[in-house]
Parts: structure tokens; C-alpha cells; sequence
């Protein structure tokens, strides 16, 4: 990644995380609004990061490890922002904002790949991938918003109701936003699904070209559209609903690092 | 005279023996009739809150003896071992007591520094105690100053400025769970002073639909009417627990209305939906157990003050301009007692010094030969003019002394050089 852009992204990034953390401790507005400005302006930085990375090593940026993991934060930062402004709700910024810069980080630290690329290329891989990490980085964040709920419904049944309990998002709206974003994972995993189908077609001329990362997506789907199903049931709404999102979110993981690594034959990092 | 204090508060006893020491508006006029009847205080008012419950009182002895026997009487009304209650109980007395109220009133005794409520609270102890002949003039004159007092630190600081109470704090937590409350649905159990603020509250966030239940029809009628909400008969409550989204109980009564099994019952019947419960009753009215429910929220009168007090340390930067005003008024009742003292005192001084001037001539006149009874009237009308002369200046300029400090010292002063022997007012 471009030191420049790599350092921009970080030090807006950190920025947003610090000011995120004032709106949420001392609830001042114009922290929280700085915060949405230092996140908006590290995804243009993260952005133009992964385009030099891309022209440089001429090939798109999740290639590998490293770059897969930097498009993972910056599509998670970019859901986020995007939760934030249809939800008029910025408490949540200090919560994610760590994940992001883990993400930058670990993209940033990890060692080059030495394995042979894929034969990765045409626009419908592109949309392919990049939906699914889209995919992956919604869900990811609305398992964050689950551990918030969680956390929240513990302060409020503990009684311990302080003053970032009265900052944060009502329960009913992290349920709603992890909704949301659950919602705009599952269309970008069906998608991106599709699209990986028409790819595989093109190439090899056979969409039915057996891969075990198939399995473990269709259970991904099948988990979130009855996770989808059960949260908009009352009796499952709250913290059962926000259990199963997480546990979910753990099959993604699992999809994330053990499927692409062991099993699967064309899905490394992504 | 003297003015005395005996009561327990959210700090100096926990929920468990403020419950079992708090007293209706019947127990209040059973409790000052009983008290006069056994000479224990001739005015008698008792201001029971769900943080406190108070006896004020002007006892017939100006002995501090009239305190320990309001706590054996305390004791034996609620059936409360003294052993368990004395370590909770506290006692002011005249100057403290009277700061004591008037810090009450303004808010500044409050679990939730400036709450609202505690002022209608003291106004209707007042008129509950006044309507039943148990104040006097000392009390009279002293609520009234502390109604006086509360409306003075609300309108001149910012301690008032921003009523924040138990209704508004559980009507915020209930949107810490539902959001806004617009589509939500809200049960009053009671129809009294504390559900109406509540009720208020609700409808302020334009909550969609309310119902309101009470033993008293009237009173629900009256509730529902105020604020647009539908009464459900009291006997139907069981099935009313599936509709709303939020509860307010505040019942009168010695158990749980709301029992772990009923509300278990409830929440299965309405799919578990989540229930946001605020038991605002003393007694509580919702058994504790209930809390462990799935997607039940119970917060009693306990925790929802404990959760505003966290809002303290905003406002606490208003107390000393309020303690200023607490101040002022505690001076100017004092001035008032010390008025009513200096009458008493000078009527005394008068009747002593008139008793000594007829034992003086009495005793003078039989030494003086040819004195006719004419002469002795005239001297003793003389002497008379000269002991009023003497008396009423000093006692004019002490009325005239704007020093309280000075002038209470200056009165007592007098007491314990001319009246030994006379009782202390």
C-alpha cells in the first residue's frame, strides 16, 4: 500500500476513532460530526491506497491477504458510514472504528503472498469479490451491532445506566441497523454469488464447477435469511436474534479463514 | 415552642424498611390524632414519599424526650422493631428541622437532586394534614414556607429549570429499549399523582396508545379523560398485560400485584415481546423475581432514582445559590419565631415586673404614715408608666433588629436574666 495514502488513511481514521470516543464519553455534537468528516475523509485516502496498490502491483487489490483484508475494512467503514447517515446514529462509530484499523493494520503488516494468483480477471469477478467482501464486512458489522445490543441489554437489566448507555442507540434501532445491514449483506452475497457463477462459466464452461466454499456460502445465506426471519419475530427479537447474528457471523469467519485456506480451490481471500 | 422532626429517607434506610414505614393520606390523619391523644405532639404532619416517610411535629414539652417518643411510636403504628428501625431513623430539631423541610421542598434532599415531584408531594402532605385540623399555627406557617421556598429555588435556578424526575427518567429508559415511543403502547396500574406524571410524560413523547387501570373508576376515568387513553376494568388486568409496551404500576397495596407467574404467563402470551416495567409502588408491585423474564425490564422507584442521580453532578453546580434561598427563608421563619418569642417574653417580663412593683409598695407603703389610697395609686400608676417605659423601648428596638443572630441571642439573653425560672419557648 502507498505509504502516503497508508498513512492518511490511518492518522483519519485514528482521528474519527478519538472523536467517535468524544461524542460517546462527553457527548459533544461536534465531536461526533468530526468523527463522520475524518471517517468519510480516510475512505477517499483508503481508497486511493488500494487504487496505487492495485496499479503497482497491476493486479486488482485482493489479490491476496493483505489486500483483501484492507478492502474488508474499507467496505465495513463504508457500510458504517452509510448505516450512519440512513440512521441519523453516530454512537456506534466508536465501536467500529476499531475494527477498521485492525483491518488497515493487519492488511499493512501482513508478509507478501508468494502463492500463485488465481486467474482473476473481467468485471463480473471484480463485482464477484468485491460483493462478497462487501458481503462479509455488512455481516461483520452487524455483529458488532449485536455485541453492542448485548451489552446494552446487560446495562439495562443490571440497572447500570450511565452515561454512554444514554448515548448509544436505543435497542430497537441496533436491532434495526443490524437488520439493515444484515439485509444489504445478503443481497451483496446473492449478487456476488451469481456473479462468481457467470465467471466460472466463462472460464472454465461449466457453472457447476464443485468448489466446498459453495457449501459453506449457501449455509451463510441460508444462516442471515433465518436470522432475518427470526429477528422480525417478537419473540425472537432482541438478544436471541442478536446471539444467532454473531454465531452467524462466526460461520463467516470460519468461511473467512479455514474454508479459503484449506478447502477451497478458488476462493483464497475472499 | 419547639419544632421536631423524626424520619427516614432513601439514604439513611434502604427500600425494604422505607416500605414497611410509609404511611397513606388515612394512616397520616390516624397517626396525628393518635399522636395529640397521647400528648405526644399538639401539631402533627407527616410527609410520606416513596424516598421518605417524616413526622414533623410541635411537641407540648420543649424537651427532646418528644423525639424518642414519636420513634417508639413510629415503631409500634407500623409494627417495625425499634431495634430495626432507630438505626435508620434521624431527628432535627427546631433550626435543623426547619432547614431540613425546606431543603426537601426545594429538591435539595432528593435521591434525584431537583426532582419536581417532591414538591406537590409536601403540598399535599399539607393539605391532607390541614383539612384534618392536625397543624397549628407553627405548622401552618411553616409549610408555607417550605411551599414558598420550593417555588422560589424552581423559578430562580437552574435546579428547576430542567425537571428531570422518576416519570421522565423511566420514560427515557423506556426509550433506551422501543426507540421513540409513537407506535408503543403504555398500561397505568393506579391512578394516582406519581402515574399521572408518568402519564404526562408518555403523552409528551406522543405515545400511541394508553390504558389506564385503577380500583377506582372515577379516578381512571378521570386520568383517562386527561390525557386520551381507554380504561380497562380493573378485574381484566391479567389480560391487559399482552397489550402494552410499557407499564407504570403505582397500587396501594401491602403484596405484589404483579406476581413472577402472572408475568410469566403474560410475556408467553404475548410472544415475548419486549415489557418495560416501571414499579413506582411502596410497597413495590411487581414481585423482583420477575426481573430474570426474557425481555422483561423492571425498574422500581429505587432504581430509576439511582439512575437520575447519576445526572447529579450536572446540576449540583446549582446548590449553593439554592442552599442561599433555603437560607433566607430558614432566617426569615426564625425571625417569625423570635417575633413570637420577644410577645411572649415581654408579656412575662410585664406580669413579673407588675407582680414585684405591688409586693414593692405593698411592702414600702406601711412604713409611711398618712399615705391615703389616692397617693398610693397615683405612685403605683407612676411606677406602672416608668416599668412600661422600660420595657416596651428595649423590647422596640430588639423587634427593630435586623441581626437575627444578634437579636435571638439578645432575646435569650433577656429570658435568662429576668425569667429564670420560665420554661424555654
Amino acid at each position: 500500500m502507498n505509504h502516503l495514502f497508508f498513512l492518511l488513511t490511518l492518522t483519519a481514521y485514528m482521528g474519527s476513532f478519538a472523536a467517535y470516543i468524544g461524542y460517546l464519553v462527553a457527548g459533544r455534537e461536534w465531536s461526533g460530526r468530526l468523527g463522520s468528516l475524518l471517517l468519510a475523509a480516510g475512505l477517499v485516502a483508503h481508497y486511493f491506497a488500494l487504487l496505487e496498490r492495485a496499479r503497482g502491483l497491476h493486479t486488482v487489490p485482493y489479490h491476496d491477504l493483505s489486500g483483501s483484508m484492507s478492502l474488508f475494512g474499507w467496505l465495513l467503514a463504508l457500510t458504517y458510514l452509510s448505516l450512519e447517515l440512513f440512521h441519523r446514529q453516530r454512537s456506534v462509530g466508536a465501536f467500529v472504528l476499531p475494527f477498521v484499523l485492525a483491518f488497515l493494520l493487519f492488511a499493512q503488516l501482513s508478509p507478501p503472498d508468494r502463492l500463485a494468483a488465481p486467474p482473476a480477471t473481467g468485471v463480473a469477478f471484480a463485482f464477484h469479490v468485491t460483493l462478497s467482501i462487501l458481503a462479509y464486512a455488512a455481516f461483520g458489522l452487524s455483529c458488532v451491532l449485536s455485541l453492542i445490543y448485548l451489552g446494552e441489554q446487560r446495562l439495562l437489566h443490571q440497572h447500570r445506566v450511565g452515561d454512554v448507555v444514554w448515548r448509544l442507540p436505543s435497542l430497537d434501532l441496533l436491532d434495526r441497523m443490524s437488520q439493515s445491514s444484515v439485509l444489504v449483506g445478503l443481497i451483496s452475497i446473492a449478487i456476488g454469488t451469481v456473479l462468481g457463477f457467470v465467471w466460472v462459466d466463462r472460464l472454465t464452461g461449466n457453472v457447476w464447477h464443485y468448489d466446498p466454499k459453495y457449501v459453506v456460502t449457501l449455509l451463510v445465506l441460508v444462516a442471515y435469511v433465518f436470522y432475518l426471519r427470526l429477528a422480525r419475530n417478537p419473540g425472537w427479537r432482541g438478544a436471541r436474534a442478536s446471539q444467532l447474528c454473531i454465531f452467524n457471523f462466526a460461520i463467516v469467519i470460519f468461511s473467512f479463514t479455514v474454508v479459503n485456506l484449506f478447502f477451497s480451490r478458488s476462493h483464497r481471500y475472499f | 415552642m419547639e419544632i421536631v422532626l423524626v424520619g427516614l429517607n432513601h439514604r439513611s434506610a434502604p427500600v425494604e424498611v422505607r416500605e414497611r414505614v410509609s404511611f397513606t393520606n388515612d394512616q397520616a390523619r390516624q397517626a396525628a390524632e393518635e399522636l395529640r391523644a397521647r400528648g405526644i405532639l399538639h401539631e402533627t404532619l407527616v410527609l410520606s414519599t416513596c424516598n421518605r416517610s417524616e413526622v414533623y411535629g410541635v411537641p407540648p414539652e420543649t424537651t427532646h424526650e418528644s423525639a424518642a417518643a414519636l420513634s417508639n411510636y413510629l415503631s409500634s403504628f407500623h409494627s417495625v422493631q425499634l431495634d430495626l428501625l432507630s438505626p435508620s431513623l434521624y431527628h432535627h430539631y427546631d433550626r435543623n428541622a426547619i432547614r431540613h423541610l425546606f431543603r426537601v421542598a426545594s429538591g435539595l434532599d432528593s435521591m434525584m437532586l431537583g426532582e419536581a415531584e417532591i414538591l406537590g408531594q409536601v403540598r399535599e402532605a399539607y393539605r391532607v394534614a390541614y383539612e384534618h385540623g392536625a397543624t397549628g399555627p407553627v405548622l401552618n406557617r411553616l409549610f408555607q414556607g417550605a411551599l414558598e421556598v420550593g417555588k422560589r429555588v424552581r423559578s430562580e435556578t437552574e435546579l428547576g429549570a430542567r425537571p428531570m424526575s422518576v416519570a421522565s427518567a423511566g420514560v427515557k429508559l423506556a426509550e433506551r429499549i422501543f426507540g421513540k415511543l409513537q407506535e408503543r403502547s403504555a398500561l397505568v396500574l393506579g391512578a394516582g399523582l406519581i402515574s399521572e406524571q408518568v402519564v404526562s410524560h408518555l403523552r409528551d413523547r406522543n405515545i400511541a396508545r394508553l390504558f389506564v387501570m385503577n380500583r377506582s373508576l372515577d379516578r381512571a376515568d378521570h386520568l383517562a379523560r386527561e390525557f386520551s387513553g381507554k380504561v380497562i376494568a380493573w378485574d381484566d388486568w391479567e389480560s391487559a398485560l399482552t397489550l402494552p409496551d410499557v407499564i407504570v404500576s403505582s397500587v396501594s397495596a401491602e403484596e405484589p400485584v404483579l406476581k413472577r407467574s402472572v408475568l410469566q404467563k403474560a410475556m408467553a402470551a404475548r410472544g415475548n415481546r419486549p415489557l418495560f416495567v416501571m414499579d413506582l409502588g411502596m410497597p413495590r408491585n411487581v414481585d423482583p423475581d420477575a426481573a430474570d423474564l426474557y425481555n422483561f425490564y423492571l425498574y422500581n422507584i429505587d432504581d430509576l432514582t439511582q439512575i437520575v442521580q447519576q445526572n447529579r453532578s450536572a446540576r449540583e453546580s446549582e446548590i449553593p445559590r439554592a442552599e442561599v434561598i433555603v437560607d433566607e427563608h430558614v432566617g426569615k421563619f426564625l425571625t417569625w419565631q423570635a417575633s413570637v418569642n420577644l410577645i411572649g417574653i415581654v408579656e412575662a417580663l410585664r406580669h413579673k415586673l407588675k407582680a414585684e412593683r405591688a409586693e414593692f409598695i405593698r411592702e414600702r407603703a406601711e412604713g409611711i404614715p398618712g399615705l391615703t389610697s389616692e397617693q398610693r395609686e397615683q405612685v403605683e400608676a407612676i411606677i406602672d408608666q416608668l416599668l412600661e417605659k422600660m420595657l416596651l423601648d428595649p423590647a422596640r428596638r430588639l423587634q427593630g433588629e435586623k441581626d437575627l443572630r444578634r437579636k435571638i441571642q439578645q432575646v435569650e439573653a433577656i429570658r435568662e436574666l429576668f425569667l429564670p425560672d420560665r420554661e424555654r419557648p
